[in-house]
C-alpha cells in the first residue's frame, strides 16, 4: 500500500472549541511530522493570549500566524484575531482584512479554500463544535479536492450546529470523538516520512 | 496541469491585461486574497472563470469602475487596534511638538476612517492646525468615500468602543451628525488633510515627511512589492521619522530593516535611525 503523504493538519472551530482543541493538541506528540493550522473564531483582538495558554498546554509550538512565513512541522499556527489567514500557492500565509465571511473574521472557509486549492489531496481538515454554518463549504472544497476531511461527531460536540452543517455537505468526512481525531491523525501521519523543511 | 494551475495562467493574463489597459498593476499582489475578489466580481458578472473577464473588463469602462469598487470594499474602521491611536496620542505626539509643523503620510487610507481617526486624535492634544496630513490611495473610488466622510450608521457602536479605548479628551458624538441611518463627520476634521490619489505600486516619492501611517496595506503585497514600498517608504521619510504598520506587519524582514529601530514594538511603530532624507535610488 502506498501511503499518501499529508504535508499539513487545517483545524476549524467557533467560540466554545478551545477547551476540545487544547484536548486535541494534547494528544499530538512534539514530533508531529506536519504543521497544524488553526481558525478559532475569537474575539477581536486577541494579542496572542490564546496562543500563548495552548503553548503551555500543549508539547507542541504553538503561535499566532504570521504573513509570508512558511508553517513548520510540530508548530500550531492560529489565526490572529481581527484577520483571515489564507494560503498561498507556494504554502506560505497570507493575512487580509477583508470583510467577515459568515459573520466571522478569522472565518474557517477563507482558510479551508485556500488549503484547498494549495495543498490539493495531500491535505487533513478538521471541523470541530460550533454553532455557525462557518466551514462546511469550505471542507466540502478540501474533500472535492481530494483531501482527508474529519468532522468531529456531533454528538460529542457542544455545539453540534457546524458539525451538522459540515456533515449535510459532505456526508463521506469521517466523524469521529476529539479521542479518535488525536488517534486518527496520528494514523493518517505515522508512516509518512517528514517532508523537508522549506 | 491541474485546473488550479490552468485557473491560475488566467489569472495572471486578467492582471496582466488591467495593467496594461488601466496601468492598475495587482501583478505583485498576495494572490489568496486578490483571487477572493475577484471571484466576487466574477459572481456579479455571471461568469465562472478569470479569463471570461478579460473582454469584459478591457472593454467596457464602467464594468471596470464597478470591478475596482468591488476590490476596494470597506475593510477599514475607526479606530482600528486602539492601543495603536493610544500610544500615538501619548508616545508620539508629544515628540511632535518639538516641530513647528509635521507632514503625515497616511499611505493606503481607503474608504478615509483610520484619516478620521487620526485627525481626530490629532485635534484632541490640539496639534492639528500644526499638521498636515497626506491620505492618499489608488483607488479614486475609495477616496471619494473618503472625501465625503460619511459612513454607515451601523458601524457607529464599534467605532465608539474602539474611541473609548484611546483615554479619549472628548465624546465621540462630538465628532458627527448622525442622520437616516448614517453619520458624517464634522468638516474640520478634513481641514488639514489633502485627498489625493497614488499608488504604492506603480508611484514615487512625492515629499519628505514625519510620519508614514501605511497599516494593514503591506498584508496585501507579495514581497516584491513590499520590499519596494518600504524603500519607497525610507526615501520619503525624514531622519527620526515614524513608520507605522498594522499589528500583523514588520519592516525587519525587508531590505532596509537595518534604517529602522523598534520604537514601540507592540503597536509595530518603527523610526528611522539611519539614511537621510531625500530620493536615493539605492
Amino acid at each position: 500500500m502506498v501511503t499518501k503523504l499529508h504535508e499539513a493538519v487545517v483545524i476549524g472551530g467557533s467560540a466554545g472549541s478551545f477547551k476540545v482543541l487544547c484536548r486535541l493538541l494534547n494528544t499530538l506528540p512534539i514530533e508531529f511530522p506536519i504543521p497544524i493550522v488553526v481558525v478559532q473564531h475569537v474575539w477581536k483582538y486577541t494579542d496572542g493570549l490564546v496562543a500563548e495558554t495552548l503553548n503551555q498546554i500543549s508539547s507542541l509550538h504553538v503561535m499566532e500566524a504570521e504573513e509570508k512565513i512558511s508553517p513548520r512541522k510540530a508548530h500550531v499556527y492560529l489565526a490572529p484575531g481581527g484577520y483571515h489567514l489564507l494560503f498561498e500557492r507556494d504554502k506560505t500565509f497570507s493575512l487580509s482584512i477583508d470583510p467577515p465571511v459568515n459573520y466571522s473574521r478569522p472565518s474557517i472557509d477563507v482558510l479551508f479554500y485556500s488549503a484547498a486549492e494549495a495543498f490539493g489531496e495531500s491535505l487533513i481538515a478538521v471541523l470541530l463544535t460550533g454553532a455557525n454554518a462557518d466551514g462546511a463549504k469550505g471542507l466540502k472544497a478540501i474533500k472535492d479536492a481530494g483531501g482527508v476531511v474529519i468532522v468531529q461527531d456531533p454528538e460529542t460536540a457542544e455545539s453540534s450546529y457546524m458539525p451538522q452543517m459540515a456533515l449535510k455537505m459532505s456526508p463521506a468526512a469521517h466523524t469521529a470523538s476529539i479521542e479518535q481525531i488525536g488517534e486518527l491523525l496520528l494514523r493518517l501521519t505515522a508512516t509518512q516520512e517528514t517532508p523537508d523543511e522549506p | 496541469m491541474n485546473p488550479v494551475e490552468i485557473a491560475d495562467i488566467e489569472m495572471d493574463l486578467l492582471l496582466e491585461g488591467i495593467y496594461r489597459r488601466y496601468g492598475v498593476d495587482f501583478r505583485n499582489y498576495s494572490k489568496a486574497s486578490l483571487r477572493r475578489r475577484i471571484m466576487i466580481c466574477m459572481e456579479t458578472a455571471g461568469v465562472d472563470r478569470y479569463s471570461s473577464l478579460i473582454p469584459v473588463l478591457l472593454n467596457d469602462k464602467d464594468a471596470f469602475n464597478q470591478f475596482m469598487l468591488t476590490l476596494s470594499v470597506g475593510v477599514t474602521e475607526m479606530f482600528r487596534d486602539p492601543h495603536f491611536f493610544l500610544t500615538f496620542r501619548e508616545k508620539i505626539i508629544p515628540i511632535l511638538k518639538t516641530y513647528p509643523f509635521v507632514k503625515i503620510w497616511h499611505a493606503g487610507c481607503s474608504t478615509g476612517e483610520e484619516v478620521y481617526s487620526l485627525a481626530i486624535i490629532l485635534h484632541e492634544e490640539k496639534f492639528l492646525e500644526r499638521s498636515i496630513i497626506y491620505a492618499t490611495d489608488f483607488n479614486s473610488l475609495s477616496l471619494d468615500i473618503a472625501k465625503k466622510g460619511i459612513y454607515s450608521s451601523e458601524a457607529l457602536e464599534s467605532f465608539t468602543k474602539n474611541y473609548a479605548e484611546t483615554k479619549p479628551g472628548a465624546s465621540f458624538r462630538e465628532y458627527y451628525q448622525e442622520k437616516y441611518g448614517y453619520f458624517k463627520l464634522h468638516d474640520f476634521l478634513q481641514k488639514n488633510i489633502v485627498f489625493s490619489t497614488h499608488n504604492l505600486a506603480t508611484d514615487g516619492v512625492f515629499g519628505e515627511m514625519n510620519i508614514i501611517v501605511c497599516r494593514n496595506v503591506l498584508i496585501y503585497f507579495d514581497k516584491v512589492l513590499q520590499d519596494k514600498v518600504f524603500k519607497l517608504f525610507t526615501n520619503s521619510l525624514s531622519s527620526l521619522g515614524y513608520i507605522c504598520l498594522g499589528s500583523k506587519e514588520t519592516i525587519k524582514f525587508s531590505g532596509v530593516a537595518d534604517h529602522y529601530e523598534e520604537a514601540f514594538k507592540k503597536e509595530k511603530i518603527f523610526r528611522k535611525i539611519k539614511g537621510t532624507h531625500g530620493y536615493q535610488t539605492t
